[in-house]
């Protein structure tokens, strides 16, 4: 199981599972029995209307998996639910063997490994690209630390590294909102990665970008499959094509089809709901 | 590799504003004085104890600005109750004024007239130690700590934010103005507390006094300039206008942003309390009119005016506005109102960096026009 072993990596003890107060939360994260995020009859519903209908997925530790589906299948909720914005009306929601997602706030779940990626590029417009990455860097976040933070030799060094792989090198002075949108989506992602997070939601990472952008991404996605958990949510069939992996179609609230995109393209029931249209 | 927080506080300003607070510093603890005591009264550069309270008083405010930009024009939060930390500070050391005037009060009393007045036998228990400069000075600081802790942890735990707010503030600090005009609440009812005697021992109205509470003041705003810009150029600096700007993603990437708001507020709100009680003793009374809404509406004009999100600007506002408020009740009271609306009316239109955004748009046209022909 050589993708267990890079996920269990050189950090302390007691890293993990600590809230913004320093308490322990819920354990640690344990990735035993290879399973990174574990979603069991998930229910949310807003007035009546059930976004998420009974929803079951298990995403391994290491691996990428694509969920498609149509407007309003609740790609978008799922990922609410996963990082603690949206609580689930019943269901379990499990991070490795021990966490519970559903008990924990939005920055703890950012705490314990669980970055996330917005639909509509989310960064920090007023702050150098440098900035950017430097808050979110992964580090105590409480008040005092923040308060008498200076950054270190090799905090830098990893800055630059994210810079140079996110292809912002050249703009690490730049005012973040002058960037263009794909530079934006791949601050973005940059962002997450200095988090040094065990699983990535993306969400449309790769709107708005060019083809040339588009394929760059999808190359980056698959290098960091293995030592992350990575979950896309796209539209774009050549961009999932190029990711290759697991394909879940979720529709109305649940999950529809499962399999490699091949598989799940001549799936009729998709094509009904989907892929048809 | 951890620098001393002695060199990181002196990187916070650069070389020309450290020249510009030593001038600051030279001028009100140095030549005001010279000025003000060695010059007789008919002398053009004699400084008149009516322009030492003014300028005093206006420092106060603008001290009370730079404490607004911080959770306003830093960290995106619009108080408009910021008139109640300011007067929470300045009753807290107007006990202690109260205390020092001994039995030199109309009944010739150990209580307070008011208290005599009201046929109170002994202190309320709030008021115990307030004869002590130490524990009213730290009172100074903890009252305002305390009600904008208990008020700021609810209101960003409950995720209320813009306009809903701003309108909390505003009815936090009328519902306070409303208990304190009472009499049974303790503080003077809707006279409040004034004339005042003393300060330490000293007589209040004396040259000397005066000059000394006119150099603290000047010293407590720059000193608060200086910790201000270390704030913000921090990294606590830096997740608070991320906050401003895209509270979401900051809550994503790990930080929770109750604790971050509640420090700025908390930090706010002690500047004002400080303000608060150097500017009693200075104007010799508080009452509760210093929390009706329209004083805290006008500590965000002053900020508007100056620049929000610039250190200088508020000060600048401050100084602008209500140098322009004393001549106005002076000269035309009637038409100060009108003033100040359109005055915030063609700030909020057509300056919406402030004075300071104006100052560097000129500049950069000057700089551009001398390139142009260079």
């Amino acid at each position: 199981m050589n993708t267990l072993e890079t996920w269990q990596d050189d950090r302390p003890e007691g890293s993990d599972g600590v809230d913004q107060m320093g308490h322990l939360v819920t354990g640690e994260l344990d990735l035993s029995h290879g399973v990174a995020l574990y979603l069991e009859d998930i229910t949310v519903s807003f007035d009546g209307f059930k976004a998420l209908n009974n929803l079951n997925l298990e995403i391994n530790a290491g691996e990428l998996r694509c969920i498609i589906g149509p407007n309003g299948a609740g790609k978008t909720t799922m990922m609410d639910v996963i990082t603690g914005k949206t609580r689930p009306d019943s269901g379990k929601a499990f991070f490795g063997q021990s966490i519970d997602l559903t008990r924990l706030t939005e920055p703890e779940i950012a705490h314990i490994g669980i970055g996330r990626k917005f639909q509509k590029p989310t960064i920090f417009e007023q702050h150098t690209v440098f900035e950017n990455l430097e808050l979110a860097m992964k580090t105590d976040k409480r008040v005092w630390k923040s308060l008498m933070a200076w950054l270190a030799g090799d905090e830098r060094d990893r800055i630059a590294e994210t810079l140079r792989l996110i292809r912002l090198d050249k703009e690490a002075d730049r005012q973040a909102g002058l960037l263009s949108h794909g530079q934006k989506q791949w601050l973005e992602i940059g962002m997450l990665l200095m988090q040094e997070p065990k699983l990535l939601l993306l969400d449309e990472p790769v709107a708005g970008m060019t083809d040339d952008e588009t394929m760059r991404t999808a190359e980056l996605f698959v290098s960091l499959a293995g030592k992350h958990s990575l979950v896309v949510v796209e539209h774009d069939m050549a961009f999932v094509e190029k990711l290759g992996g697991l394909v879940t179609v979720l529709h109305e609230g649940s999950v529809l089809a499962e399999g490699d995109l091949a598989t799940v393209q001549n799936d009729q029931r998709v094509i009904e709901v989907y892929l048809g249209r | 590799m951890r620098k001393p927080l002695t060199i990181r506080i002196l990187s916070a300003l650069d070389k020309k504003s450290w020249l510009a607070l030593g001038v600051f510093l030279a001028l009100a603890l140095v030549v005001v004085p010279v000025l003000h005591l060695n010059f007789p009264e008919d002398s053009a550069f004699h400084v008149s104890t009516y322009a030492i309270t003014l300028i005093g008083k206006i420092m106060c405010y603008a001290l009370v600005a730079v404490a607004m930009d911080l959770i306003w024009g830093y960290g995106g939060i619009l108080s408009l109750g910021h008139g109640l930390f300011f007067a929470l500070g300045g009753y807290a050391f107007g006990m202690y004024l109260m205390r020092q005037i001994g039995r030199d009060g109309s009944y010739g009393a150990d209580l307070p007239d008011f208290m005599v007045f009201l046929d109170w036998k002994e202190l309320p228990w709030f008021w115990l130690g307030s004869d002590s400069f130490g524990w009213v000075a730290f009172l100074v600081m903890a009252v305002p700590a305390l009600v904008a802790f208990v008020f700021g942890y609810f209101a960003f735990r409950s995720r209320i934010k813009g306009v809903y707010f701003s309108i909390i503030t505003q009815a936090l600090t009328y519902a306070a103005m409303l208990l304190f005009f009472r009499n049974e609440t303790g503080f003077g009812g809707n006279n409040g507390f004034t004339d005042f005697k003393r300060v330490l021992g000293y007589t209040i109205t004396s040259s000397e006094t005066r000059l000394v509470l006119f150099g603290l003041t000047a010293i407590a705003l720059a000193a608060t300039l200086v910790f201000a810009a270390w704030l913000v150029k921090s990294k606590f600096g830096r997740v608070l206008t991320a906050i401003r700007d895209a509270e979401s993603r900051v809550m994503f990437i790990g930080y929770n942003p109750l604790w971050y708001k509640l420090t700025i507020w908390v930090i706010s709100a002690v500047l004002c309390g400080i303000a608060g009680a150097l500017y009693v003793p200075q104007v010799g009374i508080i009452n509760p009119s210093e929390m009706s809404p329209g004083n805290s509406i006008e500590i965000a004009i002053w900020v508007a005016v100056g620049g929000r999100g610039t250190l200088i600007g508020p000060i600048i506002g401050a100084f602008v506005v209500n140098l322009a408020k004393s001549w106005f009740t002076v000269s035309i009271p009637e038409y100060w109102l009108f003033f100040l609306g359109l005055l915030f009316i063609v700030v909020t239109l057509m300056l919406p960096q402030g004075l300071v955004g104006l100052w560097k748009k000129l500049m950069e046209k000057y700089e551009s026009r001398k390139g142009a022909a260079a």
